[in-house]
């Protein structure tokens, strides 16, 4: 086996193998069960350093393995499975940092960093999948690999929260099954290929092929929370902060969102997917979740609550790029797709530190929080700040690129969904600001946990990954033209993707 | 090679009784070491060159006995040794010295395995009875070696369940000689044709109605609850996991060698097991839904995952079929001996049997939980497991032949089963009430169900070689 192929099993292996060491381990080998953690994330975090410098000089890593004759567990790491493969790797050396401070002396960490792993392992099954039967297997194995940790808590409450995860994930599954086995039956394969594979079926196909995309964005729209289907995000809540992070920023939701990139880009093919007027369906289906998320965002008084909606809202960011037709709607939605993570899990790692730390969960209880922990609430104010899409931060690039991408489309409607939403961020982020900074402190917090010592606010593990995922959104946002920013590589896929020439200018 | 593979379990099993009570252990292990081995090899012979015959002692049909082993019999032979073994060693740990329960075990399992093994073999239709009554009264004395009344109860039931449907098989076969005056699978194979006569399609009907009924095909499922749900967790694992699909083996085979003419004549045909295994999934889920006790939940799974085997039925025309239907039957076999022996070890534990006492087990016994959770994701036909292939499969043979209906009732199937299973998986993660106390169990019999479910999760990443074994006639 050659060194392309090795490496893609490499990645899987870096989070695989640390995951099921750690289910063995004794609840009391903190060190052994730390060092695992983070060799493994350190190592999966160099192994996709070498892959990005190889997709980058043109090098290809695939691998594949007979499951049933004509059936194939395929993977490769392109430069789109790239994008979500570096998001993941890096947010989740962050989020093992937080979890590590946030768990600490609590019970059962064995299972919760065994499922965690696995969970991250389920990510990156899905970036790497060459083929939409390999998709679907990473996909339901994060369903699987997620449940214990929604639960982890062992209370009515989370079972409850996980119980309405699993009816919404299980059926969406079965739907996306059915939609996968007969384009495979169809087709004869599901391989991902630039400009789609549909395509080659011919216009007696086409019906069919409009019922099974319906199928298909109905099986990954679940995960990626598109209104109506939605509703289990909120629910899921009750997990613990890293796991909401994770959830929100990385695994779950953006495995969604980006099972809708790969099957509108290299199953059908976006100039297909055009001609079969699937696009202008789903456009509206994001805006519509766009607004909704929103909307209802506004009146959640719980912090974790509200942030549950704002992320129905913002993953539809990236679904309304990828139905912008044309390069420069792809950019802004698959550079969102990294955008949103980093800004999404500083809210949510900040979230967890005012739980932690003080017992606030609502955004009432935030009165004056800034003065008692500055680092953590400017970290939140940059991270809703990006939401919002102000200047120089990662969201105002997104946006940029997505407006401009309507227009190029001739969806000018889409620039009034994107500001609509924008005011709505603005008005349900601003209050929490100002409650933060400029309301007095209150006598007494709901619960202090942690006692603030000199500028150490919170436990210090709890408190750097919000501020480098903060530090990230200010660099993604200010250093954008820069080689390696993630918008330079949303537009290198862009550029492969859309098959003609096509000049990408900047915004 | 083919005789010892009834000959090994006959004589450790006499050996077994011979020496009385609970001994011979270590001879049995030995014995289904050799036979899983032997079962190996034999596959590899078959796929290497074809199917394998042997005439014992040197006489062959028409006189002698012939053994026949083609892909189908040499997968089925291979999964029953798969299974037995680990079950084996699980077995050992779990009947205590002084238990009842284990007094005839080692025998009984040995003459039921030497059955088995030898309902694989057969080539012909009365050798294949004397094999079934073989294997149904081993495995009614299994289930009656509890001793209690309830056992006792279920397994009468289980006797006349078993006595009926032999005697129906029997019927037919003697109405098929009277016919034919052979009752040999090869030579019959060609002579029954489309132009029968009544008596024959009597015969075949109530050949195949007596083995629905030992495979507890709805609405022949009566006993089988009963049976699997009260027996030691050894023993239903083996019944649950083997024994039922021993008689579907038989309709299976009946159904595309001698009876083949007889159902591409009458095509209507081909749907009454697809209706019937449809129902028993949605029957056999909803009782699962619904049942109270762990073992109980569980045999209720087995009637609905039984279903599933005889969808196939009406999808034979295309090759991949057979594949299908042995596939899910190794994904069956092998998480539903998991699931039972993971059970077993959590009844142990926690010293009773309902599945609201289950709170609290996912902390303390971490490796079975594991272990009933993996077997789950193969009964939900989740990826990566057997069970996904099996379903993977079923589905695009429906789409394929435009059976949309078998496709919904697959799909619908899965979901129902993770319907039950996350039923007991959401208790096991609550948190145990501080009351609660539970019994530590030996850890062999947390891990051999473990590694039991491993490998109906391992087959689904892998399944290119059974297909191929599968695939030789």
């Amino acid at each position: 086996m050659s060194f392309n192929e090795l490496l893609p099993l490499a990645v899987l292996a870096s989070s695989l193998l640390p995951g099921l060491l750690i289910f063995t381990l004794p609840e009391s080998w903190v060190g052994l069960r730390t060092a695992l953690n983070l060799s493994g994330a350190l190592v999966k975090l160099a192994l996709v350093m070498l892959l990005i410098v190889g997709v980058q000089a043109g090098e290809s890593y695939g691998v594949q393995f007979a499951v049933l004759p004509g059936l194939d567990l395929a993977f490769k790491a392109d430069a789109l499975g790239l994008l979500f493969i570096a998001l993941s790797a890096v947010l989740w050396l962050f989020t093992t940092l937080y979890a590590i401070g946030y768990l600490e002396g609590a019970p059962r960490r064995s299972r919760f960093f065994g499922f965690f792993s696995l969970c991250v392992t389920a990510t990156m099954g899905i970036a790497m999948a060459a083929n939409l039967f390999t998709f679907f297997v990473f996909y339901e194995l994060l369903t699987l690999a997620t449940f214990p940790l929604v639960v982890h808590r062992g209370t009515v409450a989370a079972m409850r929260g996980g119980m309405t995860y699993l009816v919404y994930t299980l059926i969406g599954g079965a739907v996306l099954l059915t939609g996968i086995i007969w384009l495979h039956h169809l087709l004869g394969h599901t391989d991902f290929a630039h400009a789609g594979i549909a395509a080659a079926l011919g216009p007696a196909y086409d019906g069919q092929l409009q019922i099974i995309f319906l199928l298909l964005m109905i099986g990954v729209g679940v995960k990626a929370a598109i209104v109506p289907l939605h509703g289990w995000l909120p629910q899921a809540m009750v997990a613990p902060a890293p796991v909401s992070a994770l959830l929100h920023a990385v695994a779950v939701v953006k495995a969604g969102a980006f099972g809708i990139v790969r099957i509108v880009y290299e199953v059908y093919g976006i100039e297909f997917a055009q001609s079969l007027d699937l696009l202008l369906p789903l456009a509206i289906f994001a805006s519509v979740t766009i607004v909704w998320g929103s909307f209802r965002a506004l009146f959640q008084d719980d912090l974790k609550k509200r942030l549950a909606f704002s992320t129905v809202s913002q993953v539809s960011y990236i679904v309304l790029g990828v139905a912008l037709f044309g390069p420069v709607g792809t950019v802004g939605g698959l550079v969102h797709l990294v955008h949103q993570g980093i800004m999404k899990i500083t809210l949510f790692f900040c979230a967890g530190n005012y739980a932690e730390t003080l017992g606030i969960h609502k955004v009432s209880e935030m009165n004056g929080a800034g003065r008692r922990m500055p680092l953590t609430s400017i970290a939140f104010t940059i991270g809703a700040l990006g939401m919002m899409g102000a200047p120089l931060t990662a969201g105002a690039v997104s946006k940029a690129w997505l407006t401009d991408g309507a227009t190029a489309a001739g969806m000018d409607w889409a620039i009034w969904v994107l500001w609509t939403s924008s005011l709505l961020n603005a008005a349900y982020f601003l209050p929490i600001l100002w409650r933060t900074w400029f309301k007095p402190v209150p006598k007494a917090w709901p619960a202090e946990h942690v006692a603030a010592r000199g500028w150490r606010e919170t436990a210090w593990l709890l408190l750097l990954p919000p501020m480098i995922t903060a530090a990230m959104t200010l660099a993604a946002g200010m250093f954008s033209n820069n080689q390696m920013s993630p918008l330079s590589w949303a537009k290198l896929i862009a550029e492969r993707e859309y098959l003609h020439e096509t000049i990408i200018r900047t915004p | 090679m083919m005789v010892w593979l009834i000959l090994l379990p006959l004589l450790w099993a006499s050996f077994a009784f011979l020496l009385g009570r609970g001994r011979g252990v270590w001879l049995a292990m030995a014995g289904l070491l050799a036979q899983l081995w032997l079962a190996y090899t034999l596959a590899e012979e078959v796929v290497a060159s074809g199917v394998a015959m042997h005439a014992v002692g040197g006489w062959g049909a028409p006189l002698g006995i012939d053994l026949v082993a083609d892909g189908l019999s040499a997968a089925m032979l291979l999964l029953t040794q798969c299974i037995a073994l680990p079950l084996a060693v699980y077995a050992r740990a779990y009947f205590k010295r002084d238990d009842p329960a284990g007094t005839y075990f080692w025998p009984l399992v040995g003459f039921l395995l030497a059955g088995l093994n030898a309902l694989f073999l057969s080539a012909d239709l009365f050798n294949i009875y004397v094999t079934l009554e073989l294997l149904g009264l081993a495995a009614v004395g299994l289930v009656a070696a509890g001793g209690g009344a309830q056992q006792i109860t279920a397994a009468l039931r289980y006797l006349f369940a078993t006595l009926v449907g032999s005697g129906a098989y029997l019927l037919g076969v003697a109405l098929i000689y009277g016919a034919y005056g052979t009752v040999s699978i090869t030579t019959l194979t060609p002579l029954i044709t489309a132009e029968a006569p009544d008596l024959v399609w009597i015969a075949g009907g109530l050949m195949m109605a007596g083995l629905m009924l030992k495979t507890a095909l709805f609405p022949f499922h009566f006993w089988l609850p009963p049976a699997h749900g009260g027996a030691p967790a050894p023993v239903s694992a083996l019944l649950s996991a083997v024994v039922v699909k021993a008689s579907f083996y038989l309709i299976l085979r009946l159904w595309i060698g001698p009876f083949s003419s007889l159902t591409v004549a009458a095509s209507l045909v081909v749907w009454l097991p697809a209706l019937l295994g449809t129902l028993a999934i949605f029957w056999g889920s909803y009782q699962a839904i619904r049942a109270e006790r762990l073992k109980m939940l569980i045999a209720y799974s087995t009637v609905a995952q039984l279903g599933y085997l005889f969808l196939i039925f009406p999808l034979l025309a295309s090759a991949g079929a057979l594949q299908a239907g042995i596939m899910q039957a190794f994904a069956h076999g092998l998480a539903k001996a998991a699931m039972f022996m993971a059970a077993g070890a959590l009844i142990k534990a926690t010293g009773q049997d309902m599945v609201a006492g289950l709170a609290g087990v996912a902390e303390r016994m971490p490796v079975t939980l594991f272990a009933f959770g993996l077997a789950g994701i193969t009964l939900m036909g989740l990826p990566p497991s057997a069970g996904f292939l099996a379903k993977w499969q079923l589905i695009e043979l429906a789409l394929s032949q435009q059976h949309w209906i078998i496709a919904f009732v697959v799909l619908v199937g899965g979901l129902l089963a993770a319907v039950y299973v996350f039923r007991v998986l959401r208790q096991a993660f609550l948190l145990a009430p501080a009351s609660s106390v539970m019994t530590p169990v030996p850890r062999m019999l947390e891990w051999t169900a473990f590694v039991m479910a491993a490998a109906s999760i391992l087959l689904g990443l892998r399944g290119v070689e059974l297909m191929q074994l599968v695939g030789v006639t």
